[in-house]
C-alpha cells in the first residue's frame, strides 16, 4: 500500500543516478589504461577531460542537488533543530531544551500506540495483500473474456485520490445511515452500535480493510507486470515435464516472481510507515486514539498544537524508524536481489524505472 | 559499495518520509517597520457576498475620513486566513490589523512581540467592551478589541421537541435529563456531537466547570498552574453521567462537527436528531448544510446549557468567544484609530444587520434580525460574565491535550481524574 509512489519512484530515480555515476567513474580508468604512454600533451589534455566531466556533472547534478536540499535536506535539518527546542511556531526559537522532547514523546502513550499502528498496518497490510495480490494477478493472467476489463476494474481504486476515496468510504461506514450498516441490516445481521470506525476494538482493522481496498490494485499491477518476465519456455517445458496448474505457479511462477514481490514489500512497508490521509479523513486518529500513526501524532502536535519541538522530535523518531526499518530491507529482504547476477539486475532497471 | 547503496537508498526514502514532517523556519520577527505610515494592511475572514462588500464600503469611509491613508484589505476564506497568519508570524511580516480569538494564544503572541498594546489609544473604545475584555488583556494591558462575541448553547429542533412533548425548554440537568427521556420514547435521538472533532465534545466538559468551579477558583487554578480543585473532577464525574444517558447519536466517537450532512450540525439541520451544544454559528453552518440553504428555518430554536444543583459557579454565566481586530506590533498608529472606527456605533450596526456576527458594541445590539440569534444575545448580554472558550483560554497546547483527554472520557477510556491530570501536566510542561 504505497501511499506515495512518487517518493520510492524518485528514491530508485536517485539509486540509479549513484549507480549510473558510479559505472562512469569506474570506467574512467577503463578509458585511460590503453592510454598509458601518452605524452605529456595527452596527459594534460586527459586531465582537461577530466575537469570537462567533473563540470559537466556538476551541471547536470546541481539543479537536482539544489531541489533536494531546498526541499528535502533543510526541512529535515529544520525539524531536527526544532526537536531540540520548545517553539509555538512564532518568534525566535530560544527555549533550547535538550532532549526533552524526545523524552516525552518517546514515554508518550499515544506516540508508542501510534508506533505500534504503524507496525500493524505494515504487517497487516503486507500479510493481505500478497496473498490476495498474488491470486488475483496470477488469475487475471489467464487468457479470458473482459481480461483487460477486470484488470482497469481491480486497479481504479488505486488511482482514485486519497480523499476521495477516504471520503466515500467515510460515508459507506457511517452507522445506521451509511449503507453498509443499511446492507447488514436487510440481511439480517447488525453492524457494531457505533459504527465500524466508532468502535476502538474494530476502527483499525476497518482502516486496514480499507487500504487493503485501496492498494490491492498497485500489488496486482506490479504483479502481472513482474508475471510478463517469466519466460513462457519454462511454462511450456514445464506442462511437457508432465507438471500441474498448481506446481507451475508453486516452482516456476512464485520463484521467479520474488524480486517483484520483494520490491512491492518495500514500496508497500515505506507507505505502511508514512500513512497518514486515509486515517486523517476516515477516524482523524480517534475514537480513542486508536488508530493514530505516527504521522497523524505529529501533525497533531505540530500544527493543531503548535508544539513544533515535539512534532519536531516525532518526525525524527519516524526518520530513524523509517530508515532502520528501510536499511534492514535492504540488507535482509533486498538483498538477495541485490547479489545476482548483473544480467538479471539489467533486465530488471529498466522495469524498476518505469513504476 | 552494495551496502552503501543500500544505505543510500534507505536514507532517501527515510528523509523523504520525514521531509514531509519538518517545515517552517525559525525567522525572527523583526517586527516589521511599516516605511509607509500611510497604508493599513486588514486581513478578514468576511470573503463572500455582502460582508465583504460592506467591509470594502468601511475601508473606504475610513480611507474619506483620513486623507492620504490607504486600506490595502485581503479577504480570505477562514482556514486560509489562520494557515497564513501562522506563516506571517513565522516570516516576522504580520498584517497591520487582523483577527485574534483571545486567550493563550493572544498571550503567546504578546510573549513573542507580535501585537501592540492599545490600552492607552484605544482606552474609549475599551471602557465600552469592559465585559468581553478580559480574554484579550494581558498583565492588565489591552491588546485587541473584541468585535463579535457569542455564546455556545443549544440549538434545538423546536418541531422535533414539541413532537416528543416537551413544553420548556430545559433550564436544569434534571429537565435536560427528562428531555432526553421524552425523545428517547418518541423515537428521537436527543443529541448530536461531533466528537470527532473533539472540541465539540469538550464544551460540556468546560460547561461543566463553568457551573461547578467559581470563577475566582477557575482564574486561581489558571494563574498558579494548580487544577487540584476538587471542582475540576466534579465537572467531569457530571459529564460522564451526562454520557451513560447515552442521548447521543450513533458513532459519536468519529462524527465531524460540521462537514457533511452526516456531521454533528448535519444531523441536527436534516432533522436526524433534536438537538446540538454549539456556538452562534450553527445557523449559518446548518444554512450550509440543507439543499434549500435554510438550514432548520423557523424551527430553529436555542436555550442556554442547564445549570447544575448545588453549583459553585456564577448563575446564568456563559461560555463562549469570537474575533477581535488586533492591531500588530510595528503597524502605524493610524492602524489602531482604523481597529477602533471597526468597533464604531456604525460600522458595529452595518455588521449586525448582515447577521455578520454577534456585535459587541451595545448600540448595535437591537440591529441583529435573526430571531434565534437575537434570543442568544439576549443571554450573551444579560450574562454576569462571560468566559473564554476553555482551550483557547489556556492555548493551543494545553488545550489540545485537554481536548483530547475529554474526548477520551467520551469513549469511556478515560476518568474525570485523567482529564484534570492531563491538564495539569501539559500545564506544567509550558513553564
Amino acid at each position: 500500500m504505497a501511499d506515495d509512489v512518487t517518493a520510492p519512484a524518485a528514491a530508485s530515480s536517485a539509486t540509479s543516478t549513484v549507480a549510473r555515476s558510479a559505472g562512469r567513474a569506474k570506467a574512467r580508468p577503463a578509458d585511460r589504461r590503453p592510454g598509458g604512454g601518452r605524452d605529456e600533451r595527452g596527459a594534460a589534455r586527459g586531465r582537461a577531460g577530466v575537469w570537462r566531466k567533473r563540470a559537466e556533472i556538476a551541471l547536470f547534478v546541481t539543479p537536482a542537488l539544489a531541489l533536494l536540499v531546498a526541499f528535502v535536506v533543510v526541512p529535515v535539518a529544520t525539524a531536527a533543530q526544532m526537536s531540540l527546542y520548545r517553539w509555538k511556531g512564532f518568534g525566535p526559537m530560544v527555549d533550547f531544551v535538550g532532549l526533552r522532547n524526545y523524552v516525552s514523546v518517546l514515554t508518550n502513550e499515544v506516540f508508542t500506540d501510534a508506533l505500534v499502528h504503524n507496525l500493524i498496518i505494515v504487517v497487516g497490510s503486507i500479510l493481505l495483500q500478497l496473498p490476495l495480490g498474488l491470486a488475483i494477478a496470477l488469475l487475471l493472467n489467464r487468457r479470458m473474456w473482459g481480461q483487460g476489463l477486470l484488470r482497469t476494474i481491480i486497479f481504479v481504486p488505486y488511482v482514485l485520490a486519497e480523499v476521495i476515496a477516504g471520503v466515500v468510504w467515510f460515508q459507506l461506514l457511517q452507522p445506521q445511515y451509511g449503507v453498509i450498516d443499511t446492507m447488514l441490516e436487510a440481511v439480517g445481521l447488525q453492524g457494531p452500535d457505533q459504527g465500524f470506525l466508532g468502535t476502538p476494538e474494530y476502527a483499525l482493522w476497518t482502516v486496514l480493510v480499507v487500504l487493503t481496498w485501496k492498494y490491492l490494485g498497485l500489488a496486482v499491477i506490479l504483479f502481472l507486470a513482474g508475471l510478463q518476465g517469466v519466460p513462457e519456455e519454462l511454462y511450456e517445458a514445464a506442462q511437457l515435464d508432465g507438471a500441474s496448474w498448481w506446481q507451475v505457479q508453486r516452482r516456476i511462477t512464485v520463484p521467479l516472481l520474488g524480486p517483484t514481490m520483494r520490491t512491492w514489500g518495500f514500496l508497500s512497508m515505506i507507505g505502511s510507515l508514512q500513512l497518514f490521509d486515509m486515517v486523517w479523513i476516515l477516524t482523524g486518529g480517534g475514537p480513542a486514539n486508536a488508530t493514530t500513526t505516527m504521522a497523524t501524532f505529529l501533525v497533531n502536535e505540530g500544527t493543531k498544537r503548535q508544539n513544533f519541538g515535539i512534532a519536531g522530535a516525532a518526525s525524527v523518531v519516524l526518520f530513524v524508524v523509517a530508515l532502520i526499518l528501510a536499511v534492514a530491507y535492504q540488507q535482509f529482504v533486498l538483498r538477495r536481489d541485490n547479489d545476482d547476477a548483473p544480467r538479471r539486475r539489467a533486465r530488471r532497471a529498466p522495469k524498476e524505472v518505469e513504476r | 559499495m552494495r551496502g552503501a547503496t543500500a544505505v543510500a537508498l534507505g536514507t532517501t526514502v527515510a528523509l523523504l518520509a520525514a521531509a514531509c514532517a519538518g517545515q517552517g523556519t525559525a525567522n525572527q520577527p523583526d517586527s516589521s517597520e511599516d516605511a509607509d505610515a500611510s497604508t493599513i494592511t486588514w486581513w478578514h475572514n468576511s470573503n463572500t457576498g455582502d460582508g465583504k462588500k460592506y467591509y470594502e464600503e468601511v475601508a473606504a469611509d475610513f480611507e474619506a475620513e483620513h486623507e492620504g491613508v490607504t486600506v490595502e484589505i485581503s479577504a480570505m476564506d477562514h482556514e486560509d486566513m489562520l494557515t497564513k497568519l501562522d506563516a506571517a508570524f513565522q516570516a516576522g511580516d504580520s498584517p497591520d490589523v487582523f483577527m485574534e480569538r483571545g486567550g493563550g494564544e493572544l498571550a503567546d503572541h504578546v510573549e513573542a512581540g507580535l501585537l501592540k498594546d492599545i490600552s492607552e489609544p484605544a482606552a474609549d473604545t475599551i471602557s465600552t467592551l469592559d465585559a468581553y475584555m478580559p480574554g484579550f488583556q494581558v498583565d492588565g494591558a489591552s491588546y485587541a478589541l473584541p468585535f463579535s462575541i457569542g455564546v455556545v448553547g443549544f440549538w434545538y429542533n423546536k418541531a422535533l421537541f414539541s413532537e416528543a412533548g416537551i413544553e420548556k425548554t430545559p433550564t436544569t440537568m434534571e429537565d435536560l435529563y427528562a428531555a432526553f427521556d421524552k425523545l428517547d420514547k418518541a423515537g428521537i435521538v436527543p443529541v448530536s456531537v461531533g466528537a470527532g472533532d473533539k472540541w465539540p465534545a469538550a464544551h460540556y466538559w468546560y460547561y461543566n466547570v463553568i457551573r461547578e468551579c467559581s470563577a475566582e477558583t477557575l482564574d486561581a487554578a489558571i494563574a498558579d498552574v494548580d487544577y487540584s480543585d476538587p471542582c475540576f473532577v466534579k465537572a467531569g464525574e457530571d459529564l460522564e453521567e451526562l454520557i451513560a444517558t447515552e442521548p447521543f447519536n450513533k458513532g459519536f466517537l468519529t462524527t465531524p462537527s460540521q462537514s457533511g450532512a452526516t456531521s454533528a450540525s448535519g444531523l441536527l439541520a436534516t432533522g436526524k436528531v433534536a438537538m446540538e451544544l454549539a456556538g452562534h454559528w450553527e445557523p449559518g453552518v446548518m444554512q450550509g448544510l440543507t439543499e434549500d440553504g435554510s438550514g432548520l428555518g423557523d424551527d430553529t430554536g436555542w436555550f442556554p446549557y442547564p445549570s447544575i444543583p448545588g453549583q459553585q459557579g456564577t448563575e446564568f454565566a456563559q461560555m463562549g468567544g469570537g474575533d477581535a481586530w488586533a492591531v500588530s506590533q510595528g503597524a502605524p498608529d493610524v492602524a489602531v484609530e482604523f481597529a477602533q472606527y471597526l468597533l464604531s456605533d456604525e460600522v458595529q450596526k452595518g455588521f449586525a444587520e448582515l447577521d455578520m456576527g454577534l456585535p459587541t458594541n451595545p448600540t448595535a445590539s437591537s440591529a441583529v434580525s435573526d430571531p434565534a440569534l437575537a434570543e442568544l444575545l439576549e443571554v450573551r448580554d444579560g450574562a454576569p460574565e462571560i468566559q473564554l472558550y476553555l482551550d483557547t483560554l489556556l492555548g493551543t497546547s494545553v488545550g489540545g491535550a485537554m481536548n483530547d483527554e475529554i474526548a477520551l472520557l467520551f469513549a469511556g477510556e478515560a476518568t474525570p481524574q485523567d482529564v484534570v491530570d492531563a491538564v495539569q501536566s501539559a500545564a506544567d510542561a509550558e513553564q
